[in-house]
């Protein structure tokens, strides 16, 4: 009790907030490690990791362990932000956390600006990429990132186009509001051009395949996080696939309602099962997409956002201001 | 103009199917084995290192010590050594070595056999840290192979 009176209750929910939320970011890493690697596997009929634990699903946890234990090798004229930079990629990911609506009354907070404040939280992904590759003194590390931010820069136009046509509609940047403003219909139904062309957009954002040039093995190497190593490299990993989670869940929340689902008991709380459900199943797909297709040639990754993904997003935008305004 | 959407129409058609084909492939059943724990049968006509055969009737091998194989091996592997015993027909074989490091797996002391003592082991799993290990007796390997 007395704990409870000299704390400020603000200070107890930041903290509990922060924790679960760090910890929800490595637990989602181990998982969706685990899924593309087993997804992988059965796509090539392999059975994936078997060896650890029933299944191989400690294979994660004993990765992150080889990884913990591994030496940080800083390359002898890597540039002094060298160390900075996966701390960099790795510090968006508690902020963006802040502003999903996990369920009605699951959120950190909600912001009256909270998709603009996500988008900008996310883009700074791209800045700790150039960074690292920068620094790292190394062409591959080099290449790596200059092509990351080329391709970051023009899929974030036809992106952003396509959550505007959202916006439009539901007539507010916060999450939360966002949500509920597709209590009748979800706004994939409505937009389902807007969800393509931020999806597709989504997998180049998160550097994924097919569009994961930066990290080309067979031409860079690893792109540009070739000379990290050891905690250095995992903080890359766990930017990259809490990015991935990141863009699913905002997929979820403008396009597939959020929380909202059949009814549960305390649903405020337990709408979060829904949240999560569509997450994976967008998580899903982007792991699908991944072990299909190859990797797109840089000429065809520019051609497709320029040629077809921006017009396409501004004639939406167009079209659902029209519709709005009517 | 046309050529625009026919582009963009065949494509997302082949993308479609591609996923649809992987998708399949999902879950379809797993096609590796896992080795260790799990063997595949070897084909009988695998050439693993050669063995001497164990006659069904006598119970032992049937080389005569003619030494043809050791005379006939190109990568000259083979040495038989034999010795005639008092009250024994032939000779008696004492050990028949074959230095598997330079066995070329050619098959001619199988073939030139007159007994046919000679046949292919079905032994794949061959990895040792010193030559000598396959520097075999075939004899003691038959004895041991009750």
């Amino acid at each position: 009790m007395h704990l409870n009176q000299s704390l400020p209750p603000e200070l107890i929910r930041i903290v509990i907030s922060v924790v679960v939320l760090i910890g929800f970011t490595f637990l989602n890493v181990l998982l969706l490690g685990y899924a593309e690697r087993k997804i992988s596997g059965r796509i090539m009929r392999r059975p994936g990791p078997m060896e650890v634990g029933p299944q191989g699903i400690f294979q994660l946890l004993v990765d992150g362990v080889k990884l913990v234990a591994k030496q940080f090798i800083v390359p002898s004229e890597a540039g002094t932000l060298f160390r900075i930079a996966p701390l960099l990629a790795f510090m968006p990911v508690g902020l963006s956390f802040i502003v999903i609506p996990f369920s009605n009354r699951l959120q950190v907070r909600d912001l009256d600006t909270g998709l603009v404040f996500m988008l900008a939280v996310m883009s700074l992904n791209t800045f700790a990429i150039l960074v690292a590759g920068w620094t790292s003194n190394s062409k591959y590390s080099l290449f790596g990132a200059i092509r990351s931010v080329a391709q970051s820069v023009s899929y974030e136009i036809p992106m952003l186009l396509s959550l505007l046509s959202v916006v439009l509609m539901a007539n507010t940047l916060s999450m939360r509001g966002i949500v509920l403003a597709q209590s009748p219909v979800w706004y994939v139904v409505v937009q389902p051009v807007a969800f393509l062309i931020y999806f597709v957009a989504g997998l180049a954002e998160t550097n994924r395949a097919p569009f994961d040039l930066p990290e080309a093995e067979s031409e860079l190497t690893a792109g540009f996080h070739t000379e990290y190593s050891g905690m250095g490299f995992s903080m890359f990993f766990l930017a990259e696939y809490t990015n991935m989670f990141f863009v699913c869940s905002l997929g979820v929340v403008l396009f597939f309602g959020g929380w909202s689902g059949p009814k549960l008991p305390y649903m405020d709380y337990t709408g979060i099962i829904w949240f999560f459900l569509k997450v994976y199943i967008l998580l899903f797909v982007m792991i699908w997409i991944r072990w299909t297709f190859p990797r797109v040639r840089f000429d065809q990754l520019l051609n497709f956002c320029w040629m077809y993904l921006i017009p396409f997003s501004l004639v939406n935008l167009l079209l659902t201001a029209v519709v709005v305004k009517l | 103009m046309k050529e625009y959407f026919s582009l963009l129409f065949t494509g997302a058609k082949s993308l479609l199917v591609g996923m649809g084909v992987t998708l399949r492939q999902m879950f379809k059943p797993i096609v590796t084995v896992q080795y260790p724990r799990e063997r595949l049968d070897i084909t009988p006509n695998f050439r693993g290192h050669t063995e001497l055969v164990r006659d069904r009737e006598t119970g032992t091998h049937r080389c005569i010590s003619c030494k043809l194989c050791q005379r006939d091996c190109p990568s000259s592997c083979i040495t038989v050594i034999s010795e005639k015993r008092e009250g024994v027909k032939g000779l008696t074989l004492l050990s028949y070595r074959l230095d598997f490091t330079k066995c070329s797996l050619c098959g001619i002391c199988v073939e030139v056999c007159p007994t046919t003592a000679l046949g292919f082991s079905g032994e794949y799993e061959l990895a040792g840290f010193d030559p000598d290990e396959f520097r075999y007796d075939l004899l003691k390997e038959l004895e041991g192979r009750e």
